[in-house]
């Protein structure tokens, strides 16, 4: 059922980022990038350290806007003004530091900046919090997700790297409706919770979210994306569908040998 | 193979327990850093109470509390700006020319509404012209805006009041700051009732979450969507209006306005915020916090005068305790490491 449909559906756009550009002072973080998203597919977005992998999710997830090219979600040019935009409009993003709260709670954290609040006629930060109600979902999604925790009330201050990244990820599996992307989401863990992370991801692809993948690691690569693109100093210096075979091909073009 | 087996499990079991032991070990001295501040001040009165016999006395208690009123008052305001991960000098200057203003506007108009208004607009003025500048001024901290208000209001209060306290103060005010309902004085229930309301606000308001996650990681509540800008102008403006609260309170007490009010008021505020437990490094600590440490420089002050120890002396102790507290913070953030590092090892 879900295989078919992500099948179907798999050549359905969900981002389109053309032309991007992307400079901080002298720094040309981003030159000319062109990438796209698909529906129910994982694109890996490869690259040595200070390649502009971060700079270019970034610009997507509106922490930064890019100073010329354009960026479609579903078909339409879209600002990303803020960050607060991308998420309405469907962009979940788990950024390399995480953007956990380390003096929140789980489930503090999970709804930061979108509380469930009532009455909805005040302005958002003068509604009042529905706090039980925020944390048996997320306690719901972290039981369905197996994470382990210290302890129910635990601010995120007393978690372990690989704990952290399970929030982190979790969080982001909740709110996403269209795009997810994940910058080294794996780069903390160990051997089980990399698979759990990685097993996330497929679960959140075949719900049907275009998925953004930055990692350092080949074999997660080859196991989840369809496609891979390679940027090098802030240039889009190739692309092509990963397998085992062409390993060797994909870390020459990221190193540029 | 045979020979191996029971002894592989029972090491296993040992580590684990100590790692639990350990870990209920780490968690026991966080929860005792956390009871600290309450624990000593409770200790402190007992002690006091052996050591003089006057401190009991239902009078030198009142004092206690009147004198503390204003600090506390203040205080919670600066613990609200110190949530976030900033610093308000500008208190004690803001408090001084809210009284000026009020009482400048008592002499022109005799309106007690007007009066009040006056005085809690003025702080809650200042307090705008902090955030608004920190936030729009793109300054790097807010230290630098606070302390050019801190001399500005000073200045300004001196200005209008030609440097000289200005008497009279509307019956209601002299009754807020000064007077008593049943031995118990009234600048207490206007504390009582703004911490409640904090309380709440910080609790059950999406606006008090959003403070917390301000403080413990602005960056991450930037990328969270929260609206950054606007909940650090409005922590500034609150240290501002529980600035104009001060000054009626302090104004009523006096039965004056005076450009002299606030002498010191941000350190007072500042270490109450720190003594009493909340952490200078931001997202952490609660109104309790503020309360508490007031009361606590309240009752050393107090002490000190009962046991004949002079000002100046009292500073240096006030400042050791300021040291000790900060200290607790550093350990709390030590503990808090060692439980990661546990967490980590027990996943493994
Ligand atoms: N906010 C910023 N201000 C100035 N320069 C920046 C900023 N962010 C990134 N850069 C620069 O842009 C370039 C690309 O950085 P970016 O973080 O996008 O690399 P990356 O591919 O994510 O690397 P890594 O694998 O180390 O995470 C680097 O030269 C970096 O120094
Ligand atoms: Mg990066």
């Amino acid at each position: 059922m879900t295989k078919s449909f992500a099948v179907s559906r798999s050549t359905d756009t969900v981002l389109d980022v053309r032309n991007a550009t992307k400079r901080f002072g002298p720094v040309l973080a981003l030159d000319n990038v062109s990438i796209q998203a698909h529906r129910g597919q994982v694109l890996a977005l490869l690259g040595d350290n200070g390649a502009g992998k971060s700079t270019l999710i970034k610009c997507i997830s509106g922490v930064h806007q890019i100073d010329s090219g354009m960026i479609q979600l579903d078909g339409k040019p879209t600002l990303m003004r803020s960050p607060g935009s991308a998420r309405e409009a469907g962009i979940e993003t788990v950024y390399q530091d995480l953007a956990l709260f380390d003096n929140l709670t789980p489930a503090q954290n999970f709804y930061a900046g979108r509380e469930i609040s009532f009455p909805s006629w005040l302005p958002p930060g003068l509604r009042f919090m529905r706090r039980s109600e925020m944390e048996s979902v997320t306690n719901d999604v972290l039981e369905r997700l197996k994470v382990t925790l210290p302890g129910a009330g635990a601010t995120v201050a007393l978690m372990s790297g690989g704990q952290r990244q399970a929030v982190a990820v979790a969080r982001a599996s909740v709110f996403a409706r269209k795009l997810v992307i994940l910058d080294e989401p794996t780069a903390a863990l160990g051997l089980r919770e990399s698979r759990k992370v990685l097993d996330l991801i497929a679960q959140l692809r075949d719900e049907g979210n275009a998925v953004i993948l930055i990692t350092h690691n080949m074999e997660h690569v080859t196991e989840l994306a369809s496609l891979a693109v390679v940027l090098r100093q802030g240039r889009k210096v190739g692309e092509l569908i990963p397998t085992k075979a062409n390993q060797h091909d994909l870390i020459s073009m990221i190193v540029g040998g | 193979m045979h020979a191996k087996t029971p002894t592989t499990p029972k090491t296993g079991i040992a580590v684990s327990q100590e790692r639990g032991a350990s870990s209920t070990a780490v968690r026991t001295s966080l929860k005792l850093l956390g009871a600290g501040p309450v624990v000593i001040l409770v200790a402190l009165i007992i002690l006091l109470g052996f050591l003089s016999p006057y401190f009991f006395t239902g009078r030198n208690l009142g004092n206690i509390l009147s004198q503390t009123a204003v600090i506390a008052l203040v205080a919670m305001g600066q613990h609200i700006v110190i949530l976030t991960r900033g610093i308000d000098l500008s208190v004690g200057s803001n408090l001084a020319l809210a009284s000026v203003v009020g009482a400048l506007v008592f002499k022109s108009t005799d309106s007690t509404v007007l009066v009040v208004v006056a005085m809690i607009a003025s702080g809650g003025l200042v307090g705008a012209i902090n955030g608004l500048v920190y936030v729009y001024g793109r300054l790097p901290h807010p230290f630098i805006i606070t302390l050019a208000t801190l001399s500005i209001a000073k200045g300004t209060a001196l200005e209008l009041s030609d440097g000289r306290a200005i008497q009279g103060m509307p019956d209601f005010v002299r009754a807020i700051g000064g007077g008593s309902i049943h031995g118990v004085p009234g600048s207490l229930f206007v504390v009582a009732g703004v911490a409640l309301l904090f309380a709440v606000m910080a609790k059950t308001m999406v606006w008090g979450r959003w403070l917390y996650a301000v403080g413990g990681k602005p960056e991450a509540a930037l990328q969270m969507g929260i609206p950054v800008k606007r909940v650090l102008i409005s922590a500034y403006v609150i240290s501002g209006l529980c600035a104009g609260l001060g000054a009626l309170l302090l104004a009523g007490r006096t039965d004056a306005g005076s450009p002299l009010f606030g002498n010191l008021l941000e350190l007072d505020t500042i270490a109450a915020v720190i003594i009493g437990g909340a952490s200078f490094l931001g997202g952490r600590g609660h109104i309790g916090h503020a309360l508490v440490g007031a009361i606590m420089i309240g009752v050393i002050r107090n002490a000190l005068n009962l046991l004949n120890v002079d000002i100046f002396f009292q500073l240096i102790v006030i400042g050791v305790v300021i040291v000790i507290a900060v200290e607790a913070d550093v350990l709390r953030n030590h503990l808090e490491g060692r439980m990661r590092v546990l967490q980590a090892a027990g996943q493994t």
